[in-house]
């Protein structure tokens, strides 16, 4: 099992009191399953990603990534698992402006202490894995929205993460490229890759191979099953 | 890190007026404090130029008594003070720090002693050997230089300097012309000038004045061997020397009037004792005075620093502001607190660096603009300089602190949602 959740619980403080988000959710997934979860907004499933991606820590309950349980670590420790386990695509795709294609995407490298050398020719790899190797040189600004967010897939995979969080991938985009960018992933997945992705959008969800819903900081899948 | 370097410079050239004007205060900061060392420092050169002697190093050894000179009024040594003879200036000539030394007889503001027509002279008379014109580093402007017949045979010939010359011949070449000095008829050979000559612009110019043996009064030369003429004594009683370097002059005035001490038989009480006229020291006191109210000044220029400082931690938190989402997505992707705190204080340090060093160059041009304008004197300080550039960067650090600890302890999820 890559990820497990188990009765995780994350409450947030509104004024004194403290405000349950998420409740008893459990949740497994299998290395190289391609999972989506939905929901409306406000139903819990940001808080659910963020503890998924190890951007923030469940208030009870257990999180064990690839066996290891990592619900109480240390901020420094969450950032190197976030950099080494996970690769993360959002819906703003989040790419520094003023760099080429080629240096956000080498970013999560230079976290990892990779030297400059090989750090440009796995990002240069990356991006041919994406389809951009044209596009090496061109700033987010130069790129459509369909373009950035390969730009942003090359920079999740590029550090050859266990998993792939997506939030929200094609919010941004028209379904033109909304629909590449579900061809990429499903092409990601058929390689190997475990996918985790966040949408509220049915036609989005419908890609993967197994749908959960959240309402109300609870989760089922799609038979109805708590 | 050259990564943090390169960005940072990056983001300074991304946005340059406002880079700019947030180094501007750390610029003018710096650039004043670099004019006022600069001041100061040229202003203590000149304050050593000045009564050193021109630049040519030389010391006078004088006999004294009770901390004054001795008073030649009785026209003859004091009992225990032997002559000092030439084996004794070849003795003082042969010291390591003494390039050169020569034997003189001297007297002070010769009231009603030097006549021309109508015209009296009163200052200085001098009775020299060959040598005290190579100490001093003078030079014959008109005529000729005395001869070794001058001294031998007891010739009555003088040599002025310009400030006397304009005393007895407001009109006229002083050279050949014939001048009294106590009743006796000299000829005028030649006249004289110093190789180097600096104007005094130090604010206690009477101080200067009353340190400096060749005083305002003019000078007027006649070779020792005729001295006696004069007065009724011809012991030379003071020694000049020239030190090999300026450095050495102390030492070399020390190690003259220990040579002429030791051949004294006074007894303790009567408190006579060659001493050297330490210019140097003499220079050191004037400067201390002239620097401790400049010195002031820095600590206000110091504030403006503190100010653009200030300027510096505002801009930053700014910035920290409106890179959050650039932030959060760094720490979302691994990047680990420290290394958000280091590039923000990179960044403020880059900058207050680039302004220390704008600062020093705004100085550096300040300095010679006052220079040109008010006629002080300024001397550029390297190590000022560069201590101005890492203090500069220190406080780059020390106001950058805060923002970039604000900027390492975002939380990624809120930083990211924001717009």
């Amino acid at each position: 099992m890559l990820l497990q959740l188990k009765e995780i619980y994350k409450d947030y403080p509104q004024g004194r009191s403290m405000v349950p988000v998420l409740k008893h959710v459990s949740l497994d997934v299998e290395e190289g399953q391609y999972i989506a979860i939905m929901g409306p907004s406000g139903s819990g499933k940001t808080t659910l990603m963020n503890i998924i991606g190890c951007l923030d820590v469940p208030t009870s309950g257990d999180y064990l990534l690839d066996g290891q349980n990592i619900s109480r670590e240390k901020d420094a420790k969450m950032a190197s698992i976030r950099n080494r386990f996970i690769g993360f695509v959002f819906q703003q795709f989040n790419l520094l402006p003023k760099l080429t294609a080629l240096d956000n995407v080498a970013l999560p490298l230079l976290y990892a202490g990779v030297n400059k050398k090989e750090r440009r020719a796995r990002a240069a790899e990356a991006l041919k894995k994406v389809g951009l190797e044209d596009r090496i040189k061109f700033r987010p600004n130069q790129l459509s929205g369909g373009q950035c967010q390969r730009v942003a897939i090359a920079r999740a995979i590029v550090g050859n993460p266990r998993l792939l969080l997506a939030d929200e991938p094609t919010g941004a985009l028209d379904s033109k490229s909304g629909t590449q960018i579900m061809e990429l992933f499903k092409k990601l997945n058929e390689e190997g890759m475990t996918i985790v992705m966040i949408t509220h959008e049915q036609s989005i969800a419908d890609c993967a191979q197994k749908i959960y819903y959240i309402l109300d900081g609870e989760l089922r899948d799609n038979r109805g099953n708590w | 890190m050259f990564e943090n370097i390169a960005l940072a410079f990056q983001g300074i050239i991304g946005h340059k007026l406002r880079s700019f004007l947030t180094m501007l205060g750390i610029i003018i900061g710096i650039a004043s404090i670099i004019s006022i060392v600069s001041t100061i420092k040229g202003t203590n050169e000149q304050i050593k130029q000045n009564l050193i002697g021109s630049g040519n190093n030389s010391v006078v050894v004088q006999l004294n008594q009770g901390g004054y000179e001795y008073e030649m009024a009785y026209e003859s040594l004091p009992e225990g003070v032997p002559v000092i003879t030439e084996d004794v200036r070849q003795e003082i000539e042969d010291l390591e720090e003494v390039e050169c030394a020569s034997l003189f007889l001297s007297r002070r503001y010769t009231n009603d002693t030097v006549f021309h027509q109508k015209n009296a002279y009163n200052g200085s008379l001098y009775g020299i050997d060959e040598n005290y014109f190579d100490v001093y580093g003078y030079y014959i402007q008109i005529g000729r230089n005395f001869t070794e017949e001058d001294f031998a045979w007891f010739r009555k010939v003088a040599i002025l300097d310009s400030t006397a010359a304009k005393a007895l011949f407001p009109t006229g070449n002083p050279v050949g012309q014939v001048v009294e000095i106590h009743g006796e008829p000299f000829t005028i050979i030649g006249q004289m000038d110093q190789t180097s000559a600096f104007e005094p612009v130090i604010n206690s110019v009477n101080d200067y004045r009353t340190y400096n043996s060749n005083d305002n009064g003019g000078q007027i030369f006649v070779p020792s061997s005729v001295w006696g003429i004069i007065y009724r004594y011809d012991e030379p009683q003071s020694v000049a020397v020239r030190a090999a370097s300026t450095d050495d002059m102390t030492k070399a005035g020390k190690n003259t009037a220990d040579i002429l001490n030791a051949r004294l038989t006074v007894d303790n009480d009567s408190d006579l004792a060659y001493k050297s006229n330490d210019l140097l020291e003499e220079a050191k006191q004037l400067q201390e005075l002239s620097s401790a109210t400049n010195n002031q000044l820095l600590w206000i220029a110091g504030i403006s620093l503190l100010v653009g400082g200030i300027g510096v931690m505002n801009i930053m938190l700014v910035t920290v502001t409106e890179r959050t989402r650039e932030i959060g997505l760094k720490k979302a992707i691994g990047a680990r607190k420290r290394r958000i705190l280091f590039q923000f204080l990179t960044e403020a340090v880059v900058l207050t660096g680039m302004g220390g060093l704008l600062g020093v160059l705004a100085g550096i041009i300040l300095s010679q603009v006052i220079s040109n304008l008010s006629g002080t004197p300024t001397a550029i300080s390297m190590s000022a300089s560069l201590v101005a550039v890492i203090f500069s960067m220190v406080i780059g650090i020390v106001f950058g602190l805060l923002p970039a600890i604000k900027a390492a302890n975002l939380n990624p999820i809120e930083a990211l949602r924001r717009e």
